[in-house]
């Protein structure tokens, strides 16, 4: 009996001490955090993907925080939550996020199977950052996707499968967060996170990188850019320059008209989140059809009724 | 009998090509020169299309301290500046020769009477080093890294020997080899002007047992040049002993330590046993390098031979003149086994640092497939370097470049002793590589802030 009373005493004498000792501690040497960051970290996703350009959610309510005690939430936002886990972190915060533009993940290649035959087997690593090294690829073109799936890989959305009948990576438009995670691993710099128009995220985008000459580019595949500058004519928006031999569609002055689209001789521009283009009409009704496909930039832009107008000028 | 102390393999010599005396190749009908056929910046084209040219014509000038000039190996036309799919598999921007007939500069002496050093007397080190950097000579061995570069030690260092790498160790190739026993006297008299140029009294020349002809030619010759001290080093077969780190160690029993460290800091300066024959050729003979014995082998090739080649001729027309192309092709590589690239066509041009062209059948270019690691650590054993192997591949594939770094992936000489050895078949170099080409990126960029 007296040694069992010892030992509770004994025990409870050296618990009451050492919660005392813990309790002091944890006072004097208590790290005051901002409580907000605890709540702005609550509401983000959590997917710790960085493509907010933080090391995880934990780095991007930290950095919220401190914008938002400069005054500011310009700049910061969660590819992955996008506009309205920033309005709940603007609402904690007390501040407003004005709307950012959606971002989709583009592959900037069109270089399928049929397009772009196989010159050589390549049957080393199936990594593209290593096949890059070694050679310019299965194909023709030093541009081009490799297709070793390095994006596929990279995603942690499931967003990016590779297409077995054409060989290249397709992007689910309903599950790219545009986190940037595909565009980094792509060694080719293929893989564009492209400001689209829209709660459909559309968008016009010449997908093609090849830098060759017309003559070179087009040996190596059918459906290569050879710079031939008809999209730059046909364009009212000055959004299409060519450099280095291939065409670029800037998505802030593109308006989604797809005359472009209709141009190309070689089907390298290609509409994205918007239904297939009817076949070319002739050449004197090119004006009025170029109508209904301006149409659905109407709810995005306050400017897109100029849009349909400018036709009507060329015609 | 010497060789180097740490890791090392045998893979399987097949020296197919050994007893086949060396071939003059024909003329192309265009012959192709890409500006970049050596390590640093590619040279410059100084001709234009419609240009006339000569054999020894310059055709573009170095681009800078660390690159070399090059030189037309046919007479004829300038068809264009163009690019052409070099060994590396990208096009790069090349010098495109119509051939018509063979017509020589004339500041070429085409005699093969042998001139020495005791025949030019009055030539100092400088103008030695001079002729060499203006005839565009580079390691023959396949690195091609500029001679004149070599032999221009950093201020404080001291060379105490020139080292000959006749070893050849790659399996198949027999340029080297053949070389040797056709033309011993003069690579002698181009070992001893590599000596007069850096001012040495001591050379080795480092030939693999596996030759014990070109051994045996080579020390009987070198009684000739008795006023320098040449001596012929047997050394057991081990592969990469043709590595310069492993070649010093095995010869003189010195290591060299990590990069940025270079073997004249151990007192070695290295040179290719072709390179000190392209310096005869140079020196003596005023003829620049553009043309060089490249090996043209395979088990399944009718007749592997050996060619002297004027570069920029296309690969396929070697091959040609050995059979043709077998039907089992599995791969064409440009230069060995071991260390060779895998061609993207058979177009390539010869450079200046094809030692060969070989033809793997089907069998034996694919590759197996890679089964997970058994911790055998036999990577470790075979490392030449004493690096481990299976670490750094897994530190590139998690892209731990700072790890990778500590672990002195840039040690790494990329002979493939550990690919060789895996029973896992683990691509380890092809990792390893892309981590080492990374990290140096990561080095460099640190080094310009």
């Amino acid at each position: 009996m007296n040694v069992i009373l010892i030992a509770v005493i004994v025990l409870g004498a050296i618990g009451l001490i050492a919660a005392l000792v813990l309790y002091f501690t944890s006072k004097k040497f208590a790290v005051k955090e901002d409580p907000r960051i605890g709540q702005v970290n609550e509401v983000l996703p959590g997917a710790n993907c960085g493509g907010c350009g933080f090391p995880g959610c934990g780095g991007m309510a930290s950095a919220c925080v401190k914008a938002a005690d400069a005054g500011s939430l310009e700049g910061l936002n969660c590819p992955v939550g996008g506009q309205p886990v920033m309005e709940k972190v603007a609402a904690i915060l007390g501040m407003k996020v004005e709307a950012s533009a959606p971002k989709l993940a583009v592959v900037r290649c069109n270089g399928t199977c049929e397009n772009r035959p196989r010159t050589v087997i390549y049957d080393g690593v199936k990594s593209c950052r290593i096949a890059n090294t070694t050679c310019m690829g299965e194909t023709a073109c030093a541009y081009g996707c490799l297709g070793c799936g390095d994006c596929v890989n990279a995603c942690q959305f499931g967003a990016i499968k590779m297409n077995e009948t054409t060989g290249l990576p397709e992007v689910d438009t309903t599950k790219c967060t545009a986190c940037g995670a595909c565009a980094k691993a792509c060694p080719r710099n293929i893989i564009e996170i492209r400001t689209m128009k829209g709660a459909k995220k559309m968008g016009v985008v010449v997908e093609c990188m090849n830098k060759d000459k017309g003559a070179v580019a087009m040996k190596a595949c059918k459906a290569a850019c050879i710079a031939c500058q008809k999209c730059v004519k046909v364009c009212t928006f000055d959004a299409i320059h060519v450099e280095n031999n291939v065409a670029y569609i800037d998505p802030e002055k593109c308006r989604n008209c797809r005359k472009c689209e209709q141009e190309c001789p070689k089907k390298v521009i290609h509409a994205i989140n918007m239904p297939a283009l009817k076949p070319k009409p002739a050449p004197e009704a090119a004006a009025t059809a170029a109508k209904p496909a301006a149409a659905p930039v109407k709810p995005t832009s306050p400017e897109a009724p100029k849009a349909p107008a400018a036709p009507k000028t060329e015609a | 009998m010497k060789t180097f102390r740490i890791g090392g393999v045998h893979p399987a010599e097949n020296k197919l090509s050994a007893a086949e005396p060396i071939k003059v190749a024909e003329l192309p009908k265009v012959a192709v020169f890409p500006m970049g056929q050596h390590i640093g910046a590619p040279a410059k084209p100084v001709v234009a299309k419609g240009d006339k040219v000569k054999v020894g014509t310059m055709i573009a000038e170095a681009g800078g301290f660390v690159s070399a000039p090059i030189y037309s190996s046919v007479s004829g036309t300038v068809l264009k500046v163009d690019t052409v799919v070099d060994a590396s598999g990208y096009a790069k921007p090349a010098v495109y020769i119509t051939v018509e007939g063979d017509e020589w500069e004339e500041s070429i002496d085409r005699s093969t009477e042998l001139v020495t050093l005791n025949d030019r007397p009055e030539l100092t080190s400088k103008d030695i080093i001079e002729k060499i950097k203006n005839a565009g000579v580079v390691g023959m061995g396949g690195a091609c890294f500029p001679t004149h570069v070599k032999l221009s030690p950093p201020p404080g260092s001291k060379p105490e020997w020139v080292i000959i790498n006749a070893v050849e160790c790659e399996p198949y190739l027999t340029a080297d080899h053949r070389l040797m026993l056709e033309h011993a006297d003069e690579i002698l008299v181009g070992v001893t002007l590599l000596m007069k140029a850096v001012n040495v009294n001591k050379g080795y020349i480092g030939i693999e047992n596996n030759k014990p002809d070109a051994i045996k030619l080579m020390t009987e010759r070198a009684k000739q040049f008795s006023q320098f001290d040449i001596e012929v080093v047997p050394l057991k077969v081990k592969y990469p002993q043709g590595g310069e780190k492993q070649l010093i160690d095995a010869v003189v029993g010195r290591q060299v330590p990590a990069p940025p460290a270079l073997p004249v800091s151990v007192g070695a300066i290295l040179q290719n046993v072709g390179t000190a024959y392209a310096v005869y050729e140079a020196v003596m003979k005023n003829k620049p390098l553009f043309e060089r014995i490249v090996t043209v082998t395979g088990k399944s090739l009718a007749h592997p031979s050996n060619f002297l080649v004027r570069m920029g001729t296309p690969m396929s027309q070697l091959i040609d003149a050995c059979g043709g192309l077998p039907e089992d092709t599995g791969k064409v590589i440009g230069g060995g086994p071991m260390m060779g690239k895998a061609l993207m066509n058979t177009e390539v041009p010869i450079c200046k640092g094809s030692s060969g062209v070989l033809i793997m059948n089907d069998k034996e270019a694919r590759r197996a497939e890679a089964q997970p690691c058994i911790r055998c650590a036999k990577c470790v054993g075979a490392c030449p370097m004493g690096l481990e192997p299976y670490l750094l591949s897994k530190l590139s594939a998690y892209a731990d470049w700072e790890r990778a770094e500590a672990e002195d992936i840039t040690s790494c000489i990329e002979c493939g002793s550990c690919s060789f050895t895996c029973p896992s078949h683990r691509p380890l170099l092809d990792q390893i590589r892309l981590g080492k080409a990374t990290v140096m990126g990561i080095i460099r960029s640190r080094n310009v802030k």
